[in-house]
């Protein structure tokens, strides 16, 4: 009996749902779009540094560190001088990224050993990802140089170089760390937004009274509005894993079961808080202000583009009331470092209690009657 | 139920919204069968009235019964027993006709052969055999009123609440509803039906009319006109509604 009626409640949605000319862009533009552009564009790799060297050594050593610099992929030299002054109009001119200035008699001081070899790095901190990465690369660069000079020439080297490996993202492709988190992106959108508007506009319409004025209990009633969207979900994650592979070749390394178990969880959390948002407001454009400041929340402290390790600790508390904070970290786990559900058992459970807390709640708050 | 003939019974039911009182103690009892007019002003309070019995609506104060269950306590099942179209219209006009009818039947608890049936019948009965696979939203607005009549109907729920139900709606479809509505009652079903067309309230049973949250009259339309000595209730509405103290 129950069944039947929820059958036929669903049947309705997704009558409507065909009439809609919205929905298939929204289930099937909106994530190729997402997933094929914004891994592109939204990139915090670091090509292309401009480097405005000051050469006052003059020596066999600064034009060989200064070649190396220039043969570095990233990095391109486009100023050579003995003036500082000039270097650094170079740098306010927008031109160039990274001074580096060496020194009188660099390459004596480093032959003799005496420690006090040092190459000055000044980097512009307008733009601080790239002025930080530059200043690192150029460090680097002129670490590698040293270390060859040195072994060619016989002079050990004053202080021990330090090699290091990215382990799961060896070539820290920037990629590799977006697309699982996009997928969290289209779900918060999807599941979050979708239903919740679903639900409002059968306010507007004023169709939701026709269905309080009938028998049918609350709790069918919002199974009905979250059901498709839960199916609309899997196909996104199904979309967003399929391109994941065939653009990017990246793979899950671990179960692909973790990953759906995780965005069935995270889709219920979010439809739940859209409903419940839904159920306290009368108009779209309500629910649209209210989702909108969650989800800046959600974007912004969820670890999706900063890492939480570095919240400030009152922060960093705030986050475990974040949702996706625990979806991002199973998605990326699972996807980099192949970590299975048991390993991950503290993020699961956090995201089933808040998928049943939230989904309790938006069925209670919707009331048949005022 | 120590009365079974009176399938709606009120008493001193207040509904205040903030210091604003919408709906200011009334009290009337519907019996069976009947076709019970529910007249009054535009924010008389009519459909605030209404929500209450259906079950949308907590009353602030008073008292009452819808087919035998409580209004305050017992609202869904009232909902098993009532068919309500309400005054804006709300079926799913992406829907066609029977797609909307098939879905309020299952809700209500229909077999699909119940359903048929009743279909087929109403079909015929509204005139509407070449547009049971039309999108509700495309049909013109005096059978999309014949078609929210049908969708409360279909079910023949004891009482079935109508608010305004042939506003916008031509002459000749107005005369059509209210023959539906007549045959609604002769299968049973006691109508209470507001109106703002008072040529209409002389089709009912009884009737109420309501000023400034108050019943301030109700009779059968004869003993209503008698008493305020006028030949139409149209002329019993306005020396009634003129005692309306609130604005709109």
């Amino acid at each position: 009996m129950k069944l039947r009626i929820l059958a036929a409640l669903l049947r309705k949605e997704i009558i409507l749902m065909r009439h809609n000319p919205l929905m298939p862009k929204v289930i099937f533009m909106m994530p190729l779009m997402v997933m094929l552009i914004i891994p592109l564009v939204a990139n915090l790799d670091v090509k292309n540094v401009n480097i405005a060297v000051v050469d006052n050594d003059m020596s066999q050593l600064s034009r060989r560190i200064i070649a190396d610099i220039n043969a570095a992929e990233e990095l391109s030299v486009i100023h050579v001088s003995q003036s500082h002054s000039a270097a650094m109009t170079e740098i306010e001119n927008g031109n160039a990224d990274v001074l580096l200035t060496i020194p009188f008699n660099y390459a004596v001081n480093f032959a003799s050993a005496s420690g006090k070899a040092s190459v000055d790095v000044e980097a512009n901190g307008v733009n601080a990802t790239k002025g930080l990465l530059g200043a690192r690369y150029v460090t680097e660069s002129v670490a590698a140089t040293l270390s060859a000079f040195s072994s060619e020439t016989g002079i050990s080297l004053p202080n021990a170089s330090s090699s290091i490996i990215y382990r799961y993202n060896p070539t820290l492709d920037f990629k590799n760390y977006m697309i699982p988190a996009l997928m969290v992106v289209l779900l918060i959108i999807i599941c979050g937004f979708l239903p919740a508007l679903n639900l409002v506009s059968e306010k507007e319409t004023g169709t939701i009274e026709a269905m309080n004025v009938t028998p049918v209990s609350r709790t069918i009633f919002v199974l009905s509005k979250l059901i498709p969207f839960w199916v609309i979900a899997i196909i996104v994650v199904t979309i967003g894993i399929l391109i994941g592979r065939f653009v990017y070749g990246l793979a899950p390394a671990g179960n692909i079961g973790a990953i759906y178990l995780a965005a069935i969880l995270f889709s219920l959390t979010m439809s739940g808080l859209g409903l419940t948002i839904a159920n306290s407001s009368s108009t779209m454009l309500q629910t649209i202000f209210v989702m909108f400041a969650f989800i800046m929340i959600f974007q912004l402290m969820g670890g999706l583009f900063t890492p939480i390790a570095s919240m400030p600790s009152w922060a960093q508390l705030i986050t475990y009331i974040i949702p996706p904070r625990y979806f991002i970290e199973i998605m990326r786990s699972v996807y980099l470092k192949g970590a299975s559900i048991i390993e991950l058992w503290q993020q699961y459970s956090a995201l089933a209690i808040f998928a049943i807390g939230l989904l309790s709640i938006s069925a209670v708050t919707y009331k048949k009657r005022s | 139920m120590d009365n079974p003939k009176k399938v709606i019974s009120v008493k001193d039911l207040t509904k205040k919204f903030g210091s604003f009182t919408a709906v200011d103690h009334i009290s009337f009892d519907v019996t069976e069968g009947e076709i019970f007019g529910f007249l009054g002003a535009n924010g008389a309070g009519k459909t605030t009235a209404m929500r209450m019995l259906c079950g949308l609506s907590y009353p602030t104060s008073g008292t009452g019964t819808v087919a035998g269950f409580d209004i305050t306590t017992d609202a869904e099942d009232i909902k098993r027993n009532i068919g309500y179209m309400s005054q804006k219209f709300s079926l799913y006009s992406n829907l066609t006709v029977i797609e909307n009818l098939r879905l309020f039947s299952t809700i209500y608890g229909m077999s699909d052969k119940e359903f048929k049936s009743a279909s087929e019948n109403l079909f015929k009965d509204l005139e509407m055999e070449d547009m049971r696979t039309t999108l509700v939203g495309d049909i013109p607005v005096g059978w999309r009123q014949k078609l929210a009549f049908a969708t409360a109907t279909i079910h023949t729920p004891k009482v079935v609440f109508l608010d305004e139900p042939t506003g916008g709606v031509d002459p000749v479809t107005r005369r059509r509803f209210w023959e539906l509505i007549y045959e609604a009652s002769s299968k049973g079903m006691t109508i209470f039906v507001t109106t703002h067309y008072l040529d209409e309230a002389e089709y009912c049973n009884r009737v109420s009319i309501m000023v400034d949250g108050k019943i301030s009259a109700l009779d059968n339309p004869t003993a209503l006109k008698e008493k305020y000595r006028a030949t139409t209730m149209d002329e019993v509405f306005r020396i009634v509604a003129k005692q309306a103290k609130r604005e709109e």
